[in-house]
């Protein structure tokens, strides 16, 4: 309680300074409204920002299961064969340097119109891709080399080997790297949002899109504050099977 | 060479980039505690991995007698850290393909045979580096090997717990019938003499054995062997021959 109690403070004194100078300075509302608009902006929005805010949630929980298999996967195939990472490794760097916002209209277009949240699951496990792959590849080389001399001793096969040994050495990596892509997901699953633009897709994005294009500052506000809950009970729920999984493992 | 448990005949490893260890020809007896001491450099963890059939020579050949099982344990004790000393230790018999529940057994009688039947469900981590070790050891003894390979395992302990591992060895040596060879490096004149029959000088430029010294007296030793004049005798020449042994910018 200690340690959440002064940066509450700090918020709450930030809040009143931005209530006071709204109130002092006459600014108009469609420019930076007071707190306390977006505060009733967000109570009478509540339900649409909820279901929008579950979307967004659930299609950023698609991503990471998305992104987790395929790159736990391909890391997994990888660290079977040592010359093929040199050739996978390269392509992966490649798809994390490309940006997002370049790649979303054409997989927008691959994922067809009717389907934007396909395309939004997809662009936001591209993002999440890459920290996934590369922290479980790195998790899975990252056995000591005595107990692979040891597993060698004693005759080990590949399966033992890689459930007795490499897996539970790599899952510190991949929760390392769980993390980071969380993070990554929800910035995926936003872009992607902007750049369909349609709606069709209904979640925190569009209500923030939606409330720019009337002007509805206050709306735009309420919609923002509720992607920063998002983002944190995401890394919560990161942070909680991070925990568990590490309790188990030492 | 028929009754060996392991022997190297002209073995030769090359390196890329490394002049060649060897070549070394080493025969050691059923039953016989063989230390390995030499410069470092000199290829004594290489005649380890060579004698455990973890590395192949590049030339000559290594022979191992064919029944038995080898155990090998490491400068560091080496242990998975998510897991317990019971699963540690019952690893080797169930990579063998033994059933969980068997092997457990076997390897908590091998934990209490190094004095750790209480601690059977400790973590690594919770574990002091001797009791570590312990479980190091049970693990190499769980699968009652013929040759048993130590790489330094006790360098890195304080100087009581190592004479109690090295007692706690002895006995579990002389406690098994038949009797396991051993192999055990390190860089130790006394703990060479203290704990071998015999003790091989390796030679740090040519990688060869260089000599051969028979420690005197019976193992396991005697209680107050280390003040015995025979022993001090042998150390101070096993350490001439480490000198003669070790290139002319270590030397001084």
């Amino acid at each position: 309680m200690s340690r959440l109690l002064p940066p509450l403070l700090l918020t709450i004194l930030l809040l009143l300074t931005w209530e006071a100078a709204c109130r002092l300075m006459h600014v108009p509302a469609y420019f930076l409204p007071p707190p306390s608009a977006v505060a009733i902006a967000l109570v009478e929005r509540a339900p649409l920002l909820a279901g929008s805010a579950l979307q967004t949630f659930l299609m950023a929980l698609q991503a990471l299961l998305v992104a987790g298999l395929i790159g736990g996967g391909l890391a997994l195939a990888v660290s079977l064969n040592r010359s093929a990472e040199h050739v996978v490794r390269p392509l992966a760097v490649a798809l994390q340097v490309t940006p997002v916002v370049a790649i979303a209209p054409l997989v927008l277009i691959w994922a067809g119109l009717d389907h934007a949240d396909r395309a939004v699951i997809a662009l936001a496990a591209a993002v999440a891709f890459f920290p996934l792959f590369s922290g479980i590849l790195t998790g899975l080389k990252s056995a000591d080399p005595d107990l692979e001399r040891l597993f060698d001793l004693y005759g080990a096969n590949a399966l033992q080997r890689l459930w007795r040994l490499r897996l539970p050495a790599a899952l510190p990596f991949a929760l390392e790297g769980l993390r980071v892509a969380s993070g990554l997901a929800v910035i995926g699953a936003v872009v992607a949002e902007f750049v369909s633009g349609s709606g069709a897709t209904q979640g925190l994005a569009w209500r923030l899109l939606e409330a720019g294009n009337r002007l509805r500052t206050a709306d735009m506000l309420a919609a923002l504050v509720c992607l920063m809950a998002m983002g944190l009970a995401l890394n919560a729920l990161v942070g909680l099977v991070e925990r568990r999984a590490r309790a188990r493992l030492s | 060479m028929a009754d060996a448990a392991a022997a190297l005949a002209g073995a030769v490893v090359r390196y890329p980039g490394r002049p060649p260890i060897g070549p070394i020809d080493l025969t050691v007896a059923h039953g016989e505690i063989v230390a390995l001491v030499g410069p470092s450099g000199a290829g004594k963890s290489t005649i380890l991995r060579l004698l455990a059939g973890l590395e192949r020579p590049s030339e000559g050949e290594v022979r191992r007698a064919t029944t038995g099982a080898t155990g090998f344990v490491f400068q560091a004790p080496t242990l998975l850290p998510w897991a317990d000393a019971l699963i540690n230790v019952a690893l080797p018999l169930e990579l063998a393909g033994l059933a969980p529940a068997a092997a457990r057994e076997r390897a908590a009688a091998a934990l209490a045979a190094v004095g750790l039947g209480d601690r059977l469900d400790a973590r690594p981590r919770q574990l002091s580096g001797g009791m570590a070790m312990r479980v190091s050891l049970a693990r190499a003894l769980v699968t009652e090997p013929d040759l048993l390979l130590l790489d330094e395992p006790f360098a890195a302990l304080d100087s009581v717990t190592r004479r109690r591992l090295i007692e706690d060895l002895h006995r579990l040596w002389s406690g098994r019938a038949p009797r396991p060879a051993i192999v055990f490096v390190t860089h130790d004149v006394e703990e060479a003499v203290y704990l071998a029959g015999r003790a091989i000088v390796l030679d740090a430029a040519t990688g060869a054995v260089s000599a051969s010294l028979a420690s005197p007296g019976a193992l396991p030793r005697p209680l107050d062997w280390r003040a015995d004049a025979a022993y001090r005798h042998a150390v101070e020449e096993l350490a001439a021959a480490l000198s003669r042994a070790m290139p002319a910018d270590q030397a001084a």
